[in-house]
C-alpha cells in the first residue's frame, strides 16, 4: 500500500460552449496540505464539485484508498470520508449553533449531546465556538467555524476548503492555519484552494496549478517565489501599477465629507453604521478595509444615495447632500459600484447595452427628453467591452450569461468611463483574474490622477494597499482613524481590523 | 428521466412559440372538456376558433370582434405595464366600471344639451374614475405597505356594489317607467360613441386601444419610465441602484392602468353597452389579465392575444347557442389558456433534456 489518499486521472468536463476541465490528473498523499491554485475561472470549482459528488465528470476516473470512488451525490462523498467548506456558507441566521450542525446530519444525535460534542472539537483545534449561540450574531470567521466543525465531526480523511481566508482577518488566518496543520499532522489531507500566494506557500506541501481547465504545473510553493507561482497561474509576465505622485488641486475643501453618519441597516441582519466620519481630497484614494459583512454594503448605499441620511452627514465640496437620491449625486459627478453585481450593480436578464444605460443615463447624457438614445448607449458599451477586455460575443448578450469576471470588468468600466469626479467602489477586483485586476486598479490610479476622489471599499488587501493614499478599516460599522498607507504593517491592519476577535490565544492554551 | 436545464439566456424562439403553443394546447384539452361533455370536439372547436371569421354569420360576428377585443386591448396594456414593474393591480374591472359611471353620470347629468364637447369630456371623465379607483390600493401600498393584489381585487366588489346602486338609484332612467338601468346613450347622440365603420364594430374605444399599444410600444422600447418599468420588475435592487423611486413607479403604473381601464368603460358603456345597468360588468378587466400574459406583456402580443380572446368569447357564445355548450365550459376553456400558458413559458428559460437511464 501507498501513502496516496485521492488519486484523479485524465478527468475530463465540459459544459455548454465551456470546458470547464480537461484531462486533469494529479493525487493527494495522506495528511498533505495540498493547494490547488488557479484563476477565477480556471476550473477549480468544478473539480472540486465532482471530488465532492456534486458533479459528475464526463470521462476519467477517481481513486479514493486505491478504490474506484464516483459519488453520485455529497452524501456518499461524506460516508467516504470527504468534508467540503464551502466559500459561501449554507447557515441559518435564525438558528443556533448546534441547530445548524444537526441540520447538515443525516442522524443527529440528540441536541445536548451534540453540544458536548461540538465544545469537545472546537477545544481539540482551537476553534472556540459556543454550540448555544445564534449564527445571526456571528462574525464571518466564527461562521466559517460552524462550517469546519460540522466537517470535523464527520471525522474525515480528505477536507476541501474553498477560498477559506476570504472572509477573514489575518490573525484569523493564522488561528485557521494552525487548525489545519493540527489536522495534517493527525492525517487529515487537505485540499486547499485559493489564489492567494503568500497563504498558499505559508500553507500547503504541494500545488496544482489549474490554467483554464488543465494542469500547468505542480510545485512545492515553499521552494518557489510567489511571483513564479502567480506567472505560471496567468500564463504571463505582471507589472504592477504604476503610480505617479499626487498633484496638490488647492482645492481646501474636501470632494467626499461624511461627518457623524449613522444609520439603520435596511438588510436583516445588516450592520447599522455607527458614527462614521472621514473625508477625501480631490485625486486622493481613500482605503477601507474590512471582513465582509460589517458594514460595507450599507456604507456603499449611503454614498451612492441609495440610503438617505440626515443632509449633514455626507457633504460634496462643503455642499450638503445626505437627502440626495442617486441620480441626483450622479449629476454632482458621484459613480458607485456595489458589491454584489447580478441583481444589484447589474440587472441579470438585462443586456450589456441596457445594463450600461442602468448607471450611465446622466453622466453620458443618454436620453433626450425622457427617451433613450439607444444608438448612443450602444455605442458607448461597446467602447466599455473593447477597452476593458469584456470577453463577450456582443453587447446584446444578457448580463448573466457573463462569467463573473468578465461582468466585473464590464461594470467596472462602466462606472470608471463616466468621468466621475466622486468614486465609490465595493470590492474592485472581485472575480477577476490578475492581469484584470492590475488593469482595474491602474485605471482607479487614473481615475485619482485625474482629479477624482476615491473611496476603494475592500476586502482585498492587496487592493487596498496598491492603490490606497490613506487607509481606514470597517469593523462592525464602525471606521477606524484613517492612517497613511506607506508603512503600515499587516499586523497593524490586522489590529484595525478588529484583530482576531478577542480570540488570539485560542492556540496557546 | 426527463431533467431541466437553464438556458444561459432566455430563448427567442419560445418567447414567440410559447403562446402559440399555449393556444394549441387549449385547443386540446378544451376538445377534450366538450367531447367528455358530450359534444363533438371538433365542431365545437370549429365554432369557437373558425365560425366567426369564415362562417356562415361572419359577416356580423366579425364587427362584433373588434368590440370585444378593444376593451381587453385597452386594459390589458394598461396591466401590462404593472406587471412588467411587479406591480399586481387585479382590480381593473372595478375600474372599469368606475370610468363607465364617472363618465356616463357626466353624460347624463348635462342631458339633453346638444354639444361636441360632451363626448370628450365624457371620456375625461371615465379615465379620471378608472384613475382615482387605481389610486385607493396605490396610496395604501405606499403609505402603509398594504398588498395592491388584495385592495385592488376588493375594490371590484365595492364597484360593483355602486354600480347597481347607480342603475337603480342615482343614474337611472326617470322615465325608465321604474325599470332598473340609465338612459340609453343610443338615443343622446352628442354623447354617443359611434360606431366609425357601418359593420366593422370600429368605435372609439378600439382606436384608442391601437392607441394605447403604440404609446406604450413606445414607452417600453425607447422611454426612460418603460426601462424603469422592466428594472423594477426584473431587478428590484438594481433599480434603486439606477435611481428609480418605487414609490413613483406604484403610483404611475397603477394610475395608468386604472386610467386605461377607465377609459375601456366609458368607451363601452357609452357605445356597445349603450347604458348602465346591473349586468354592465362583463368581467374584461379580469379576462385583460388572461389577455396580458398571452401577449407576453408585450403591447403588440397583447393586440393578438386580445384579437384571440375575443375570438373565443364570440365563438364561445355562438357554441353555446348553436351547440347548447354551458357558458361555464367556455370560462373554464379560456382559463385554461392561461394555465397552459404559465406551465410552458417555463421553456423560454429553461430547456428539457432526456436523460439516459444511468445508474445512480
Amino acid at each position: 500500500m501507498t501513502n496516496e489518499l485521492l488519486r484523479i486521472s485524465g478527468v475530463t468536463k465540459a459544459y455548454p460552449g465551456v470546458i470547464a476541465n480537461s484531462d486533469v490528473s494529479f493525487s493527494i498523499a495522506k495528511g498533505e496540505i495540498h493547494a490547488l491554485l488557479g484563476e477565477n475561472g480556471a476550473g477549480k470549482s468544478t473539480l472540486v464539485k465532482m471530488i465532492y459528488g456534486l458533479v459528475k465528470p464526463d470521462s476519467g476516473t477517481l481513486h479514493l484508498h486505491g478504490q474506484p470512488y464516483a459519488p453520485t451525490r455529497p452524501s456518499a462523498a461524506r460516508n467516504a470520508g470527504v468534508a467540503m467548506v464551502f466559500q459561501h456558507f449554507s447557515l441559518f441566521e435564525a438558528l443556533n449553533v448546534a441547530e445548524n450542525v444537526a441540520l447538515g446530519m443525516e442522524n443527529p444525535p440528540p441536541m445536548r449531546a451534540l453540544a458536548q460534542k461540538i465544545r469537545a472539537v472546537s477545544e481539540d483545534y482551537g476553534l472556540p465556538l459556543d454550540p448555544s449561540r445564534m449564527v445571526g450574531d456571528l462574525s464571518a470567521g466564527e461562521r466559517q467555524r460552524v462550517e469546519i466543525i460540522r466537517c470535523l465531526l464527520q471525522d474525515p480523511k480528505l477536507l476541501i476548503m474553498d477560498e477559506p481566508t476570504s472572509v477573514l482577518t489575518p490573525q484569523e488566518v493564522e488561528i485557521l492555519f494552525q487548525t489545519l496543520r493540527q489536522l495534517s499532522a493527525e492525517g487529515t489531507a487537505i485540499l486547499y484552494i485559493s489564489h492567494k500566494l503568500e497563504e498558499i506557500r505559508a500553507l500547503c506541501d504541494e500545488a496544482t496549478i489549474l490554467r483554464r481547465g488543465k494542469v500547468v504545473g505542480t510545485c512545492t510553493p515553499r521552494d518557489v517565489s510567489a511571483r513564479d507561482m502567480a506567472e505560471m497561474m496567468v500564463g504571463a509576465v505582471l507589472t504592477p501599477p504604476a503610480r505617479a505622485a499626487r498633484k496638490d488641486w488647492g482645492d481646501p475643501q474636501a470632494a467626499l465629507e461624511v461627518s457623524g453618519l449613522s444609520l439603520a441597516s435596511p438588510i436583516p441582519f445588516g450592520t447599522s453604521l455607527k458614527d462614521i466620519s472621514f473625508s477625501v481630497q480631490r485625486g486622493e484614494i481613500l482605503g477601507i478595509a474590512g471582513v465582509a459583512g460589517n458594514g460595507q454594503d450599507e456604507l456603499l448605499l449611503a454614498l451612492s444615495g441609495e440610503l438617505r441620511s440626515a443632509p449633514d452627514m455626507v457633504k460634496c465640496h462643503g455642499k450638503p447632500i445626505g437627502e440626495a437620491p442617486p441620480n441626483a449625486r450622479r449629476a454632482m459627478g458621484f459613480v458607485a459600484a456595489p458589491e454584489d453585481r447580478l441583481g444589484h450593480a447589474a440587472a441579470p436578464d438585462m443586456s450589456l447595452v441596457e445594463n450600461a444605460l442602468l448607471s450611465g443615463a446622466v453622466r453620458k447624457d443618454l436620453t433626450r427628453n425622457g427617451f433613450i438614445d439607444w444608438a448612443k448607449t450602444k455605442v458607448w458599451a461597446e467602447e466599455v467591452v473593447a477597452q476593458y477586455d469584456v470577453r463577450t460575443p456582443g453587447t446584446w448578450v444578457a448580463a448573466r450569461a457573463l462569467s463573473g469576471g468578465n461582468l466585473q470588468k464590464f461594470l467596472m468600466g462602466r462606472e470608471l468611463s463616466q468621468a466621475p469626479e466622486v468614486v465609490i467602489i465595493n470590492q474592485p477586483t472581485w472575480g477577476v483574474d490578475a492581469a484584470a485586476a492590475a488593469f482595474i486598479r491602474q485605471e482607479i490610479l487614473n481615475r485619482a490622477q485625474d482629479g477624482a476622489a476615491v473611496v476603494v471599499i475592500s476586502q482585498d488587501l492587496d487592493d487596498l494597499l496598491e492603490v490606497s493614499d490613506r487607509f481606514a478599516a470597517l469593523n462592525e460599522g464602525r471606521l477606524t482613524p484613517t492612517r497613511p498607507t506607506e508603512g503600515l504593517t499587516v499586523d497593524e491592519i490586522g489590529l484595525m481590523m478588529g484583530g482576531a476577535h478577542g480570540m488570539e490565544v485560542a492556540h496557546h492554551g | 428521466m426527463l431533467v431541466l436545464e437553464k438556458r444561459p439566456s432566455p430563448s427567442r424562439f419560445w418567447q414567440y412559440a410559447t403562446p402559440v403553443l399555449a393556444v394549441v394546447l387549449t385547443m386540446l384539452a378544451g376538445g377534450l372538456l366538450f367531447a367528455a361533455l358530450g359534444k363533438d370536439p371538433f365542431v365545437a372547436i370549429r365554432t369557437i376558433f373558425w365560425d366567426p371569421l369564415f362562417g356562415e354569420f361572419a359577416f356580423y360576428l366579425r364587427g362584433q370582434l373588434l368590440v370585444k377585443a378593444g376593451p381587453l386591448i385597452l386594459i390589458a396594456v394598461g396591466l401590462s405595464l404593472g406587471f412588467r414593474a411587479g406591480i399586481w393591480n387585479i382590480g381593473a374591472e372595478g375600474q372599469y366600471i368606475m370610468g363607465a359611471i364617472f363618465g356616463a353620470g357626466v353624460g347624463l347629468a348635462v342631458f339633453p344639451t346638444e354639444s361636441r364637447w360632451i363626448f370628450p369630456v365624457m371620456i375625461v371623465a371615465g379615465a379620471f374614475g378608472g384613475w382615482l379607483w387605481s389610486m385607493i390600493p396605490a396610496i395604501l401600498k405606499t403609505r402603509f405597505n398594504t398588498n395592491e393584489i388584495l385592495v385592488s381585487l376588493m375594490l371590484v366588489y365595492v364597484a360593483q356594489t355602486i354600480l347597481s346602486k347607480a342603475a337603480t338609484g342615482f343614474l337611472r332612467n326617470p322615465q325608465g317607467m321604474g325599470f332598473p338601468g340609465s338612459r340609453n346613450f343610443s338615443t343622446y347622440p352628442a354623447a354617443r360613441n359611434v360606431e366609425l365603420i357601418a359593420g366593422s364594430g370600429m368605435h372609439w374605444g378600439v382606436v384608442a386601444a391601437f392607441i394605447a399599444v403604440i404609446a406604450a410600444y413606445v414607452l417600453l422600447q425607447r422611454h426612460m419610465l418603460g426601462f424603469q418599468i422592466k428594472l423594477a420588475g426584473q431587478a428590484p435592487r438594481a433599480a434603486r441602484f439606477a435611481g428609480v423611486q418605487p414609490t413613483r413607479l406604484v403610483v404611475m403604473c397603477m394610475g395608468i392602468s386604472g386610467a386605461l381601464a377607465g377609459l375601456a368603460g366609458i368607451f363601452e358603456v357609452s357605445g356597445p353597452a349603450g347604458q348602465i345597468s346591473i349586468d354592465f360588468a362583463s368581467g374584461y378587466g379580469f379576462t385583460a389579465i388572461i389577455v396580458a400574459f398571452l401577449g407576453r406583456l408585450n403591447p403588440l402580443g397583447i393586440l393578438l392575444a386580445g384579437l384571440v380572446m375575443a375570438l373565443t368569447y364570440v365563438g364561445g357564445e355562438m357554441a353555446s347557442t348553436n351547440l347548447g355548450l354551458p357558458s361555464a365550459a367556455i370560462q373554464a376553456f379560456q382559463g385554461m389558456l392561461l394555465f397552459f400558458l404559465l406551465a410552458v413559458d417555463l421553456l423560454s428559460n429553461y430547456r428539457i433534456r432526456l436523460m439516459t437511464g444511468r445508474a445512480a
